[in-house]
């Protein structure tokens, strides 16, 4: 290995521009990277190693913003299988088998080509599991539009539901729940966040590694196009009004492609031909090569002139920084690359030896001037070195900030915290209307684009339970039962970003119980505004302390994630939106919990704390102010931790008939929706004149209906845990009555509901 | 009893198809590959649901030029028992087994909901269900609306070939149109002539199990059990 220094420097490709600091800002490199950049190296970069460090020194590659705080996650447990750092988290489900999941991102993306912004969201993030070496069982999503009049939502929420559902139902993942949310201050970036999950051996897991000097280095999948280039840099600036002209960076998705390549790379992983594999996601070929040598602590070399193609003359710097989708870069055991192709032969992929592992501790990118595969003319190989970087200064010595905190002035307080709305009459009808609101009603429109129900897995699908429950086929290992739940309230983050970031982690966490799961490892998608104004990294640090510390107060560990900054338009920033996304397990199918009435005499319970009436954040308050207003209502985090285990024991006893936890829209929302999805009334007793404690969101907060001769079970059960406990009513006939508030029919309740979403979608 | 699947590479319901035939069914059951050209000892073949070849031209319109076609078109002109479910229904109309063809939803989404069919034509798949039993099961496509010029229709109806209409759920909670797709006479599955190919858009296979909420499928699987057993 050759000092720093001396080495020879790359050529340059004809027709590539000379690298300068003005390029290098363009790129999205500053003056002082570009500094750093030119010192380290001794030279000016080429063209096509500019491209190669912007893209890896993008915040979406680096997390340099992030970096120094997300080390204080918990993300250790006797659980987990794989932490943060892979392609995925896994935790232990029981004989031999885990859970693989991770969320992502494609926020800008879906903003400028909503359709295929989101199917290859969901595309990537199908890559991130089965490259992990498990089969996808069951995706979810979490979404955020502006305000439901805004001009554009209407387009916008039909090309990204479009586009999750022709992704995800043509390869044949179900997508069996998620959450959405419209706010003004999405209006200039939506936010799609992507979950999926997938099943596998422990011991069967494959990794992100480049290791053995002198293994090949095989690319499979699509050929590569002009698609995405530059994809991760885009998405790691803030958007303007010329933001629109960026949709060359946006890739295009081939869910049938995607479907050959799982399949093959599963046969693949079968054969335990591979020492790693990585799929080419965001800054494609090079940031998979460069990321599993990093790991192995290894050099990687790249015959560009190999790299199959679509399209002609595409030159170093393109190939490096297309964000094609559907491809994956493997590295074989020695002489064991003929099985690779044999395979991909089977499934009509193509596959080829693109590199091999080296020494050298160095990325090194080898090309023809002007070779081209589809031109008969072309130049004869005679590669010459276009990139010759240093594998750390793309990864651990990549920059990483910490950025200036500032306190952000604190929310207003509510003008005010009583709701009256006049006669019943009056009281009746704007609750129905309020229950068709966007925010509140049912999402049937959205889900039922897209099949939830294919593999067979489906035990509570959408709008079914709290969390969706889904059945894993784990061969030897039987079936298993898993929970999953996806959440965050950005206005409760707004008002205040540990609290809000600790509620939504809690109440992610409470859905899983609720449907009768014990919560095993989250995973994150941090979905917020420009790093670099002082108040949005003060709350990007806080709601990470809330996640962490809600976290560690359930033992849930984060086990991936994924990191979205720069999240605003013309310097409007979107709420603060840490979504967070758990995978539970159920010890028995036959511990699931619905949110539906069951039987007529069914006692109504409510466990944990009574509401105070805060209406600080909710979705009543904004409706009636614009914007989230007052003090957060806060968690305690004791208290939760006890409302949690209590409802698992009572899911675990079998005692629940029904168990929804209280959340957007109040208690009013909470016991409308059980009734809505049972078809059951109920009568509520001796409730308060005032309106506030029926829908302001205060957390740690369940619903629950049981048998009526186990009311007193489950009270004598919440006294040993310490959680109040009180009885709400009995569920019956076709009306839903609230003393002191009124009377609603159930098909009334229904109707409404399910109108939500007309205004937007119309039918 | 020997089941096969017929796998396309775009092929996404061959687990259910599978699983249902296999650990359900208790049938001894096993995937094809579409490469392949013999379907092997087989008492019945299911076409599965999916995406056949990706799909991008007409659903299923590479399919019946795909290898393993051959030797499913000879089994069911044998008088097998041949089951094409919503992938497997439009291929079955493009190798022209079953006549007309499914065409994009009439509101133009992909649809995933339950419908509730009423089981009329009597075939391989249905003589053990009681004419005019409603099944309530799952339907999850984009191109699902029957189409077949008036001779055809008229001759599905005449000869008792309309296996499955779609129809009002009995208990309806939501008003929903009980047709989803805006299917020619309410048509959700045919038979052939002979009785013994069924084509139909409702996923029996996804709703035969009490966990999954719904085991009024299991009720076409059944049927097939008591067909042979009749026929052995």
């Amino acid at each position: 290995m050759s000092a720093p220094g001396k080495r020879a420097a790359p050529s340059p490709m004809p027709g590539d521009p000379t690298t300068s600091p003005a390029l290098a800002k363009d790129f999205g490199v500053t003056a002082d990277e570009w500094k750093r950049l030119t010192e380290t190296l001794g030279r000016l970069p080429t063209y096509a190693e500019l491209g190669v460090v912007s893209v890896m020194w993008s915040e979406h590659c680096s997390y340099k913003s992030s970096r120094v705080h997300l080390r204080r996650l918990p993300t250790t447990g006797p659980r987990v299988v794989q932490g943060p750092g892979e392609n995925a988290g896994a935790v232990d489900i029981g004989d031999g088998w885990c859970a693989v999941f991770k969320m992502e991102s494609h926020n800008h993306p879906s903003f400028i080509a909503p359709y295929q912004g989101a199917a290859t969201g969901v595309g990537g993030i199908l890559r991130d599991v089965f490259t992990m070496g498990a089969r996808p069982i069951a995706s979810l999503n979490s979404l955020r539009f502006g305000r439901p009049d805004h001009p554009r939502t209407p387009e916008l929420m039909r090309g990204v539901v479009a586009g999750i559902g022709g992704y995800g139902n043509c390869i044949g993942v179900p997508t069996v729940g998620g959450e959405v949310q419209f706010d003004a201050s999405y209006d200039g970036n939506i936010l799609v966040n992507a979950f999926t999950v997938g099943t596998a051996r422990s011991k069967d897991l494959f990794f992100g590694l480049a290791k053995g000097i002198g293994n090949s280095v095989l690319y499979v999948g699509a050929r590569t196009g002009r698609d995405g280039i530059h994809g991760a840099t885009m998405a790691s600036a803030e958007f303007d009004a010329a933001s629109e002209k960026k949709l060359p960076t946006v890739q295009v998705g081939d869910p049938f492609m995607e479907k050959l390549l799982l399949e093959a790379c599963l046969e693949i992983f079968a054969k335990n031909c591979l020492e790693g594999v990585q799929d080419m996601g965001a800054a494609g070929l090079t940031s998979s090569s460069v990321e599993m040598a990093a790991r192995s602590g290894n050099g990687l070399e790249l015959d560009l002139d190999a790299i199959p193609r679509r399209t002609r003359a595409l030159s170093p710097y393109e190939m490096l920084l297309s964000e094609s989708q559907e491809r994956m870069l493997m590295v074989a055991k020695p002489g064991r690359e003929h099985e690779v192709l044999e395979v991909c032969e089977k499934w009509g992929l193509d596959a080829a030896v693109v590199g091999k592992v080296t020494d050298t501790g160095r990325f090194i990118c080898k090309a023809t001037p002007g070779y081209d595969p589809f031109d008969d003319a072309s130049a004869p190989k005679q590669p010459v070195t276009v990139v010759d970087l240093p594998i750390g200064l793309l990864t651990d010595d990549a920059p990483k900030y910490e950025r200036p905190m500032s306190e952000p002035k604190a929310p207003a307080p509510l003008a005010s915290n009583t709701v009256e709305l006049g006669d019943e009459p009056a009281r009746v009808e704007r609750l129905l209307g309020f229950l068709a609101s966007p925010n509140i009603g049912s999402r049937r429109w959205i889900w039922r684009q897209y099949d939830h129900v294919v593999r067979d897995g489906t035990v509570l699908g959408p709008g079914q339970s709290d969390a969706a429950v889904v059945r894993a086929f784990c061969e030897e290992g039987g079936e298993k039962f898993l929970a999953l739940a996806v959440d965050c309230n950005g206005r409760h983050v707004e008002l205040d970003a540990f609290q809000g970031a600790a509620m939504a982690v809690a109440e992610c966490a409470r859905n899983i119980v609720c449907s009768g799961g014990e919560p095993l490892g989250l995973t994150d998608c941090l979905n917020f505004a420009s790093p670099e104004k002082p108040e949005t990294m003060w709350r990007i640090a806080k709601a990470i302390d809330g996640i962490a510390a809600m976290c560690t107060n359930l033992d849930v560990p984060v086990v991936s994630g994924n990191v979205s900054l720069y999240n605003e338009t013309d310097g409007r920033p979107i709420l603060p939106t840490p979504t967070v996304a758990i995978v539970g397990q159920l010890r028995s199918v036959d511990d699931r919990v619905g949110i539906a009435f069951r039987a007529a005499g069914d006692s109504i319970l409510e466990l944990g704390p009574t509401s105070k009436g805060n209406l600080a954040g909710s979705e009543w308050q904004v409706q009636q102010d614009g914007k989230p207003l007052g003090t957060c209502v806060g968690i305690d985090l004791e208290m939760e931790k006890k409302v949690q285990a209590l409802v698992l024991a009572l899911a675990r006893e079998h005692v629940l008939q029904s168990a929804h936890d209280v959340s957007d829209g109040g208690l009013f929302v909470c016991i409308a929706e059980s009734a809505i999805a049972g078809h059951l009334g109920a009568h509520i007793e001796g409730a308060e004149k005032d309106l506030a404690p029926w829908l302001a969101e205060e957390p740690s907060r369940v619903v629950v209906s049981v048998r009526p001769e186990n009311t007193t079970v489950v009270e004598e059960l919440a006294a040993e845990h310490g959680v109040p406990c009180r009885r709400l009513g009995i569920v019956g006939g076709h009306r839903l009555t609230l003393d002191h508030v009124g009377t609603f029919g159930v098909d009334a309740l229904v109707d409404a509901h399910a109108s939500a979403l007309r205004p937007i979608v119309g039918d | 009893m020997n089941i096969a699947v017929v796998q396309f590479p775009g092929s996404n319901a061959d687990w259910d198809a599978l699983h249902t035939a296999r650990d359900v069914l208790g049938a001894k059951a096993r995937y094809v590959f579409h490469r392949s050209t013999d379907l092997g000892a087989v008492d019945a073949v299911i076409i599965p649901g999916g995406f056949s070849y990706g799909d991008y031209l007409r659903s299923g319109a590479i399919a019946r030029f795909s290898p393993i076609v051959p030797a499913v078109r000879a089994f069911a002109e044998r008088g097998g028992p041949v089951i094409g479910i919503c992938n497997g229904f439009q291929i079955l109309t493009e190798m022209g087994l079953l006549p007309g063809a499914l065409t994009r939803n009439a509101h133009l989404r992909f649809e995933c909901r339950d419908v509730h069919v009423r089981v009329e034509g009597r075939g391989a798949f249905t003589d053990g269900i009681e004419p005019g039993t409603v099944l309530r099961l799952p339907i999850a496509h984009a191109d699902g609306r029957y189409h077949a010029d008036e001779r055809t229709l008229r001759e599905l109806v005449d000869q008792g070939r309309i296996a499955f209409r779609y129809t009002a759920d009995p208990g309806a909670r939501e008003r929903l149109p009980a047709n989803p797709n805006g299917s020619a006479l309410d048509i959700a599955g045919i038979y052939n002539a002979k009785g013994n190919v069924l084509g139909m858009m409702p996923h029996p296979e996804r709703a035969s199990e009490a966990i999954l909420g719904n085991a009024d499928g299991f009720r076409l699987f059944e049927s097939l059990r008591t067909h042979l057993g009749r026929a052995a």
